[in-house]
C-alpha cells in the first residue's frame, strides 16, 4: 500500500493506493491550519477502514507539509515534483499542467523541455483570491461559478494581487455591477493573471490538465482559460488528489502506523516563532486600558422624542453606516452594516424604516461622503456631499478640539489627516498595495473559523504574539503560515496580526520622521480600532494614549451629519431627501455599457430610478453626460500628445519605413529620432498611443513581472509593429539620457535604458525582423554619428557618416524646437490659468506618464475638477541649478528625476501651483524621488500627493486623493456642485 | 562616461576628519564574512579602528523598515538597518563612532544609499554621526579618510584571499571526510593573512602569490570522499547573493540539502565595474584621461586574476574560467553596455556556472530589483535557449517574504535538477 498526504496552505489531501496504484480512499477537507491535528483524524479514520494495516509506504507533499514531514521523519515530495510524477504515471503525452491552489498557482510544461513556474511572491490570482472575491460579492465561493454562468459583460479587473483586484470591484459594485458580470470577470481575471504571471512567454499549447480545487470545482474558471489559451483543456478524474497520489508513487519508505500519533505529538513542540511582547501584561491593565477608553463617547440618544435631525451617510468600500444626529449632537440612531455589494438597497431600506418608525422625526438635511457618494446622493436626493476625509476631520474634531492628528482604518483603505491650526494640513492615504487594512483581520478571522468579534477578543491576552512584519496582506498569508507551521496559537497570530497593521499604518503609510512628529493628540478611529488589540498595539507602538471614540466606526457617517447641519445652519433650505412616498415606490435598475465616445472606452454604468432620473458613473470625463468634448485647453499632458501626433513626417520615403514602439523614453526623444530618420530618408510609423488593446497583445512575452507597467506596455507596441508588417524596428538602448543643467550626470533608469534588451531576448518574433537596439547616447555627437554609422552600416551601405553628422544636427534642432514648443505651451497654460484665477496642478512623472493608457486619463479628471495641468518639465528649468541643488538630500544623477526636484522647488515658490506626483506601481527609483519631493515641499509647509498608477483602470482612490489635496488647499468649495 | 561636475552645495554633512580617525571606531555593514574580516584587516593596517558588524537578527529589519522608506531595495534596508541597530544597542560610545558605506555612483538606485543613510540618522537624531563614503570616484568630501592607492591594493589583496578561500571552501566543504575541517582551516587562514596584513606584507605581489600557492595546496590536502550532490550556482544581486542575513541563510539551507554550491567571486565585479568606464568610453565619449587610468586599472586587476587563477589551478581543483572568458559567454545574448547594478555579468555568471557544470541556479534578487528585470529575469528565457540544461529559479527577497515559500521554491529546483 501506498499513502501520499497532501498538506496545502488551507487544505489536507489524502490518496490511499495499492501497490498496483489504484485509488482505493481519497479525501478532501480543509484543515484551518489545525494540521497535526487533521492529520491525526485522518490515522484515525485510515485505521478503521483498514484495520489490518500495519505499515505503507508514505510520503507527504504540499508547501504547509515541510515542517510536519521533517519533524516526524517522513519523506518529504515537493509538490510540483509530486505533480509531475502523477501526471506521467496517469496521463502521459500531457504538454501542459494548469493548477490553482490555495495560494499557490503553478503551470508544468512537460515533456523534453520540462519547466515548472510558481506565482513570485507578489501574485494573487489563486484560489485564496476567489476567496477573497467571493466575499467581497457576499456570495459563497462555490456560488461564484453559477454566477458566472449567467454573465452578459465583462469587466477589467487586475488581479495581480487581492488588494488591487478590490479597489477593482468595490467601486463597480457601488456603482451597480451586476454580481453576475463580476463574477466572470473575476474569473477571466484569475486565468489572464496565471498566463501572463507564470507562463512568461512560453506558449501553453496541446493537451492540457486542469488541476487543483478552483479548476475542479468551477467550470466557468476552466472556460476562462480555454478562452485565453484558445485550447480545451481537460479536468480530469481525481483531479484534486494529483499531488497526494504522486507523493504516494514517489514513497520509498515503510512507516509503522501505530508509532504516527506519537511522532506527531512530540513534532509541535519543538517550534519556535519570532515574536513580540505581549498585548497586556495581566487582566487589570487591560481593565484599566478599556475603562479610560469608555469615557471618549458620544452622548447616544433615540429618535423617540426628537422632532429634528440630521443624517449623515458613509457609502464606504464595504459598509455603509448611517448616522441621524440631533442639533445637539447626539446620536439619534446608527447604523452600520455590510454594504453586499449594493448600497442602494441598504440605503433604501433603513429611511423606509426610519421614516415609518419616527414619523415625527424631521430630516432637516443629509450629506454623504465614501466611495458611494454621487450614486447615494442621486439615488436618495441628499443634500451635500463631501470628500471622506473632511467628513473625518469634522467629526474627530468635534470629540477632540485640539485634535492633531487622524489615523481612520477602515475596512479597505487608510487614511491619515494631520491638522494645523484647526485646518487639514496634509492627508495620507494608503497606496493601493497596502490597503488591506481591516478588512484582511476580518477574512483571515474566517479563514481560521471565527468571527471578528472573536478573534480580537482571544489576541488580548496572548503572550507570544508573532512577529509578522508590515507589508501587504498577500506576504501576510505566507507569514501566517509560517507562524503556523512553528507552532504559533491563534492568539498569538491574532495578536500579530493587530500589530502588523498598526506598524504598517506607521512605517508604510505615515512614515514619520519621529513619532513626536504625528501629533499629541491623536484621534483613532474607523472600524478597526474597536479591536481593542487594534487600539492596544498602537497605543504601545507610539508610547502614547490615544482617543477612540465609542462610534468609532461611524464617525465619517456622524463627520457627514456634522457637515449636513454645518451648511444647513448657514443656509437653512428645504432638503431634498426623498420622502417615504418616493421611498415605496422606489426602483432601480443597473445597465452596464462602454462609452464609445472617444478611445478610453469607459465601462460606464448607468443607474436609472423610477423617477426615470438617470445616474451615470464610471466615466472619466464629463463627454458621456454632456457630450461636449473634452476642454483640453488647460490640460499640458493633452497639448503634448497633439504636438506628438503632429511632429512632421516623411510621405515618401527614399530608404523605407522604420517603426518606432511609442512608449517609455520615446514620449520624449520621439521628435529626435523621428528627426533623424526622416532626414536620413526614412517614414517613421509609431505604434498607436490610444490602443487599449496593446497591453494584451505582449502581455505573454514579459518574462518580469514586477516591473512597471510602462515597461511591459512595450512589449504590446512592438508586437502591433511587426503585425503591421514593419519589419524594421528602432529602439536604441541608452544608459545616458539628455543632459540638462544642474545634475551631478545624466542617467536613465536601468529599465528604461535597457528594456529594449528584454524585448530582444523575450520576442521571438523580433528575431524574423531587423531590431535596432544598438546602444547610443546623445552627449558626444561624433561618438554617436560614429555608433549610429555602425548601426546603419550593415544594411544601408550608401549612409555616409556626413549624412549622419547632418541628420544628427537635423535630430537636435527637431528635439530643441518640440521642448520650446512644450515649454511654450505650458507658459502659455499658466498665464491663462493665472487670468482667470484657477489653481495649477503640476501633474509631475516621467515623460511615458502622459500616455494616457499609464495615467487612466487623470489629467482630465484634474481639469474636469476645475484646476489647470502643467507637467513637470513645463515648471523645472525655470529652477536654477544652483537652486536645485542647494540643501537637495539625494544624488542628482538621474534626468527624469532631477526634474521632479527642480518642479517641487518651483511649486512650493508659488502659492497657486500644487504638485501631484504619478508613480508607477514597482519603480524602485521612486521611492527615492518620491520622499525627496514630499521634503522638499513640506518643509515649505505645502502639500504633498503622490498617486501610485499600475494598470488598475480605477481612479476612484485617486479622485478623493485629489478632492482632499484640493479641499485642504481649501481650492473650491467643491460640495456645492 | 560623463563626469562628476563638481557640484558641491549640497546639504551639509558631518565630514569625517583627520582627528577622527585617532578617535572614532568605524562600523562597517557586513556582508562576505570572509571577505570583510580581511578587509577589515586591511583598513587596521591603513590606520583606521574598524568593526564589521555580525548582527543578522530581526531586529536589523525592523530598525530598517523603521529608518528607511519601505519601498527601497531590500539591501540599502538590511544595511542601514544593521548599522542604525548598532548606533541604537548603546554598545558605542556615539560621540566616537563613525559610520561606512559604499557608494557605486552607477545608474542603478543603489548610489543613493548614502543619502538615505543620512535620512535615517536624521530620523533617528543622529545627525552628528560622520559617514564615509566608500567610493572610488570622489563623490563625496571626506578629509580624515584617504582612498589612497596603498588602500586599493590592500583591499584588492583581501578581495583575491577572500575570493580563493571562498572557491576552495565551496569545493571542498560537500565532500569533507571528517565535518568541519574546511571551515576550521579556513578559520586558520584568516587569521594568517590577518598577520599578513598587520606586518603589510600581504599584498605585495610576489607575497600573494606565494600564500595563494600555500593555501590551496592545504586545502587540496583536505580528505575528501566522493559523494553525489546537486550542483548549484548562486547569482543575483551583490548584496543579497552574498550576505546571509539578505538571503535567509541561503548557504546554511543548501548545505542541509545536501548541495555543492558556488557562487562567482568579488574580483569579477571589480573588473565588471572598472570595464564600465570602458564600455562607456567607447560607447558614449568622455574623459581619455579617466579612460586611461582605468585601463591600468584594468591590466593590474587581470594581473591579480591570474596570480589567483593559477592557485586555483593547484589539482585537484581547476580555475575557474577568467573574466575575458565569462565576458565573451554574454556575446550575442545581451549588449555589455547594459552595465548598471550587476548588469550582463549577472548574466553571464549565470552561462558560465552552466558551463562548468552548475546547470541549477538560483538568482537571488531583492523584490522589485530594476537591473535584475534585464539581466537577471530578463534574460533567463535566452539563457534557455543556449544552455538547454540550465535550470534556474529567480528568487526575490524582501522584508517580508517568507522562507517557507522561498525553501519550497528551490525544492523544486533540486527535485528537477538535472
Amino acid at each position: 500500500m501506498q499513502i501520499g498526504l497532501d498538506i496545502g496552505s488551507t487544505t489536507i489531501k489524502i490518496a490511499v493506493l495499492d501497490d498496483a496504484g489504484t485509488l482505493l480512499f481519497s479525501k478532501y477537507q480543509r484543515h484551518y491550519s489545525q494540521i497535526a491535528a487533521r492529520i491525526l483524524e485522518l490515522h484515525r479514520e485510515l485505521m478503521t477502514k483498514f484495520p489490518t494495516l500495519r505499515t505503507a509506504r508514505l510520503a507527504i507533499s504540499g508547501s504547509a507539509g515541510i515542517g510536519v514531514a521533517e519533524d516526524c521523519g517522513i519523506q518529504f515530495v515537493q509538490e510540483v515534483f509530486a505533480e509531475k510524477i502523477c501526471t506521467e504515471k496517469l496521463h502521459p503525452g500531457t504538454d501542459a499542467v494548469i493548477e490553482l491552489g490555495g495560494e499557490d498557482a503553478k503551470i508544468l510544461f512537460l515533456g523534453r523541455h520540462f519547466d515548472a513556474r510558481m506565482n513570485d511572491s507578489c501574485a494573487g490570482g489563486t484560489g485564496a483570491f476567489i476567496d477573497q472575491m467571493a466575499a467581497l460579492l457576499h456570495v459563497e465561493t462555490d456560488h461564484m461559478n453559477e454566477l458566472a454562468q449567467q454573465a452578459t459583460t465583462s469587466y477589467t479587473i487586475a488581479s495581480r494581487c487581492g488588494v488591487f483586484a478590490k479597489s477593482d470591484i468595490q467601486p463597480l459594485l457601488n456603482q451597480g455591477a451586476a454580481k453576475c458580470d463580476l463574477a466572470a470577470s473575476i474569473f477571466h481575471a484569475v486565468a489572464s493573471q496565471a498566463v501572463t504571471g507564470l507562463a512568461k512567454g512560453r506558449p501553453i499549447e496541446g493537451r492540457v490538465l486542469y488541476l487543483g480545487g478552483p479548476l475542479t470545482f468551477m467550470s466557468c474558471l476552466r472556460d476562462s482559460f480555454d478562452k485565453i489559451l484558445n485550447i480545451k483543456g481537460l479536468c480530469p478524474e481525481n483531479s484534486l488528489y494529483f499531488v497526494a497520489m504522486g507523493a504516494a508513487f514517489c514513497a520509498e519508505h515503510e512507516v509503522e502506523f501505530a508509532s504516527l500519533p506519537a511522532k506527531l505529538e512530540a513534532a509541535g513542540k519543538t517550534h519556535t516563532f519570532e515574536h513580540m511582547a505581549p498585548l497586556f501584561k495581566d487582566e487589570a491593565e487591560y481593565q484599566a486600558f478599556h475603562e479610560r477608553h469608555l469615557k471618549d463617547s458620544v452622548t447616544i440618544s433615540t429618535p423617540e422624542k426628537a422632532k429634528e435631525a440630521f443624517i449623515g451617510i458613509d457609502s464606504g468600500s464595504t459598509t455603509i453606516k448611517i448616522a441621524v444626529m440631533s442639533p445637539a449632537g447626539e446620536l439619534l440612531d446608527s447604523f452600520y452594516q455590510s454594504n453586499k455589494g449594493n448600497p442602494v438597497i441598504a440605503v433604501r431600506d433603513y429611511l423606509t424604516d426610519f421614516y415609518q418608525k419616527y414619523p415625527h422625526c424631521k430630516l432637516l438635511a443629509g450629506a454623504v461622503t465614501g466611495y458611494g457618494e454621487d450614486l447615494i446622493r442621486h439615488a436618495f436626493g441628499m443634500d451635500y456631499g463631501i470628500v471622506e476625509t473632511m467628513a473625518h476631520f469634522y467629526a474627530a474634531q468635534h470629540l477632540e478640539p485640539e485634535v492633531d492628528f487622524i489615523l481612520d482604518i477602515g475596512g479597505q483603505d487608510m487614511k491619515c489627516l494631520k491638522i494645523h491650526n484647526g485646518a487639514i494640513d496634509n492627508i495620507f492615504l494608503n497606496e493601493a498595495c497596502s490597503s488591506g487594512c481591516g478588512s484582511f483581520l476580518q477574512t483571515f478571522a474566517e479563514i481560521l473559523g471565527y468571527s471578528a468579534e472573536e478573534f480580537a477578543h482571544i489576541g488580548l491576552f496572548a503572550d507570544k504574539p508573532v512577529d509578522l512584519g508590515s507589508r501587504c496582506t498577500v506576504f501576510m498569508n505566507s507569514s501566517v503560515k509560517q507562524a503556523q507551521k512553528d507552532g504559533a496559537s491563534v492568539a498569538n497570530i491574532s495578536a500579530g496580526l493587530s500589530i502588523s497593521i498598526v506598524k504598517n499604518a506607521l512605517y508604510k503609510v505615515i512614515r514619520p520622521s519621529s513619532k513626536a512628529a504625528i501629533g499629541q493628540h491623536i484621534v483613532v478611529q474607523g472600524g478597526t480600532f474597536l479591536n481593542d488589540c487594534v487600539l492596544r498595539a498602537f497605543e504601545q507602538e507610539m508610547g502614547l494614549d490615544v482617543v477612540r471614540p465609542n462610534i468609532a466606526g461611524l464617525m465619517g457617517a456622524y463627520g457627514a451629519a456634522l457637515y449636513a447641519q454645518r451648511r444647513y445652519r448657514d443656509n437653512p433650505k428645504l432638503s431634498t431627501i426623498i420622502k417615504l412616498a418616493e421611498l415605496k415606490s422606489f426602483q432601480h435598475t443597473v445597465k452596464g455599457v462602454t462609452c464609445g465616445l472617444c478611445n478610453n472606452h469607459c465601462h460606464l454604468t448607468i443607474n436609472i430610478f423610477a423617477s426615470g432620473k438617470r445616474f451615470i458613473s464610471g466615466n472619466r470625463c464629463e463627454r458621456p453626460i454632456t457630450h461636449m468634448a473634452p476642454q483640453d485647453d488647460l490640460n499640458l499632458y493633452r497639448q503634448k500628445l497633439e504636438l506628438l501626433k503632429a511632429l512632421p513626417n516623411l510621405d515618401t520615403p527614399k530608404r523605407g519605413v522604420m517603426g518606432i514602439p511609442m512608449g517609455l523614453n520615446m514620449y520624449e526623444l520621439l521628435p529626435f529620432w523621428q528627426g533623424l530618420l526622416n532626414h536620413l530618408g526614412f517614414k517613421v510609423v509609431t505604434s498607436p498611443i490610444e490602443d487599449k488593446n496593446i497591453y494584451r497583445k505582449g502581455q505573454n512575452t514579459i518574462p518580469s513581472d514586477t516591473v512597471c507597467y510602462p515597461a511591459k506596455l512595450m512589449h504590446g507596441h512592438i508586437k502591433w509593429l511587426l503585425e503591421q508588417g514593419l519589419d524594421h524596428i528602432f529602439y536604441p538602448c541608452m544608459t545616458y539620457n539628455i543632459r540638462e543643467q544642474g545634475t551631478e550626470n545624466c542617467y536613465n533608469c536601468p529599465v528604461v535604458a535597457y528594456y529594449p534588451e528584454v524585448l530582444h531576448a523575450n520576442m521571438r518574433e523580433l528575431a524574423k525582423a531587423h531590431f535596432f537596439f544598438d546602444y547610443l547616447g546623445l552627449l558626444h555627437k561624433k561618438v554617436l554619428v560614429q555608433k549610429l554609422y555602425e548601426l546603419f552600416h550593415k544594411e544601408y551601405a550608401d549612409i555616409t557618416k556626413k549624412e549622419l553628422h547632418k541628420a544628427v544636427e537635423a535630430a537636435f534642432g527637431a528635439y530643441d524646437a518640440f521642448e520650446a514648443q512644450v515649454k511654450e505651451r505650458g507658459q502659455r497654460i499658466i498665464a491663462l490659468a493665472r487670468a482667470q484665477h484657477k489653481p495649477i496642478v503640476v501633474l509631475a512623472g516621467r515623460p511615458y506618464h502622459i500616455d494616457p493608457k499609464v495615467n487612466h486619463s487623470i489629467d482630465r479628471l484634474i481639469t474636469t475638477m476645475g484646476a489647470a495641468l502643467v507637467s513637470e518639465d513645463a515648471v523645472s528649468s525655470h529652477v536654477t541649478p544652483q537652486e536645485l541643488n542647494t540643501d537637495l538630500h539625494v544624488l542628482n544623477q538621474w534626468t527624469y528625476h532631477s526634474r521632479l526636484y527642480a518642479a517641487a522647488k518651483y511649486v512650493r515658490e508659488n502659492p497657486d501651483m500644487h504638485m501631484i506626483q504619478l508613480v508607477s506601481f514597482g519603480c524602485g527609483c521612486d521611492a527615492i524621488t518620491a520622499d525627496e519631493c514630499r521634503r522638499i515641499l513640506e518643509e515649505h509647509g505645502r502639500i504633498y500627493t503622490q498617486i501610485k498608477i499600475d494598470d488598475i483602470d480605477n481612479l476612484g482612490a485617486a479622485k478623493i486623493r485629489i478632492r482632499s489635496l484640493f479641499s485642504a488647499a481649501n481650492l473650491f468649495d467643491l460640495d456645492t456642485n | 562616461m560623463q563626469e562628476a561636475s563638481p557640484i558641491t552645495t549640497q546639504a551639509d554633512f558631518v565630514p569625517f576628519t583627520e582627528e577622527m580617525r585617532k578617535t572614532h571606531t568605524i562600523l562597517v555593514p557586513g556582508m562576505l564574512p570572509i571577505h570583510f574580516s580581511l578587509m577589515q584587516a586591511a583598513l587596521t593596517s591603513c590606520g583606521y579602528k574598524v568593526e564589521v558588524l555580525q548582527d543578522t537578527s530581526r531586529a536589523v529589519v525592523e530598525t530598517g523598515l523603521k529608518y528607511v522608506n519601505n519601498d527601497i531595495c531590500y539591501p540599502a534596508l538590511l544595511v542601514i538597518g544593521q548599522l542604525l541597530h548598532a548606533l541604537e544597542s548603546g554598545k558605542y560610545d556615539l560621540h566616537k563612532t563613525a559610520l561606512i558605506i559604499t557608494q557605486t555612483g552607477g545608474g542603478c538606485r543603489a548610489s543613493n544609499y548614502i543619502y538615505l543613510l543620512h535620512k535615517a540618522l536624521e530620523k533617528a537624531g543622529l545627525e552628528h554621526i560622520p559617514v564615509i563614503s566608500l567610493n572610488v570616484s570622489g563623490l563625496e568630501k571626506q578629509p580624515g579618510f584617504h582612498v589612497n592607492t596603498s588602500m586599493v591594493r590592500k583591499f584588492l589583496a583581501a578581495l583575491l584571499y577572500g575570493d580563493a578561500i571562498m572557491y576552495l571552501t565551496n569545493k571542498i566543504r560537500p565532500y569533507e571526510v571528517i565535518q568541519g575541517t574546511t571551515d576550521a582551516l579556513a578559520q586558520k587562514w584568516l587569521a594568517k593573512l590577518g598577520d599578513a596584513f598587520t606586518s603589510g606584507k600581504a599584498q605585495a605581489l610576489s607575497n600573494m602569490k606565494k600564500l595563494t600557492k600555500a593555501l590551496a595546496s592545504e586545502f587540496a590536502k583536505v580528505p575528501i570522499v566522493s559523494r553525489p550532490k546537486t550542483k548549484v550556482g548562486i547569482v543575483g544581486e551583490i548584496y543579497i547573493k552574498y550576505a546571509a542575513l539578505g538571503n535567509n541563510n541561503l548557504e546554511k539551507f543548501l548545505q542541509k540539502q545536501d548541495c555543492e554550491y558556488m557562487l562567482p567571486g568579488v574580483l569579477n565585479f571589480v573588473m565588471y565595474c572598472v570595464d564600465t568606464y570602458l564600455t562607456d568610453y567607447k560607447f558614449y565619449g568622455g574623459s581619455f584621461l579617466k579612460y586611461g587610468a582605468n585601463k591600468g586599472a584594468m591590466w593590474y586587476l587581470k594581473h591579480l586574476e591570474g596570480i589567483l587563477h593559477s592557485a586555483l589551478d593547484t589539482p585537484p581543483f581547476s580555475a575557474p574560467a577568467t573574466y575575458e572568458e565569462t565576458k565573451a559567454m554574454v556575446k550575442g545574448v545581451i549588449g555589455y553596455g547594459s552595465n548598471m547594478g550587476e548588469g550582463w555579468l549577472l548574466t553571464a555568471e549565470m552561462l558560465e556556472l552552466v558551463h562548468s557544470g552548475y546547470t541549477n541556479i538560483i538568482c537571488a534578487q531583492p523584490f522589485g530589483c530594476l537591473p535584475n528585470h534585464i539581466a537577471g529575469r530578463g534574460m533567463i528565457n535566452k539563457i534557455k535557449e543556449i544552455a538547454e540544461e540550465a535550470n534556474i529559479l529567480a528568487l526575490d527577497y524582501d522584508a517580508s517574504a517568507s522562507p517557507v515559500n522561498q525553501e519550497n521554491r528551490i525544492k523544486l529546483m533540486l527535485a528537477t535538477a538535472k
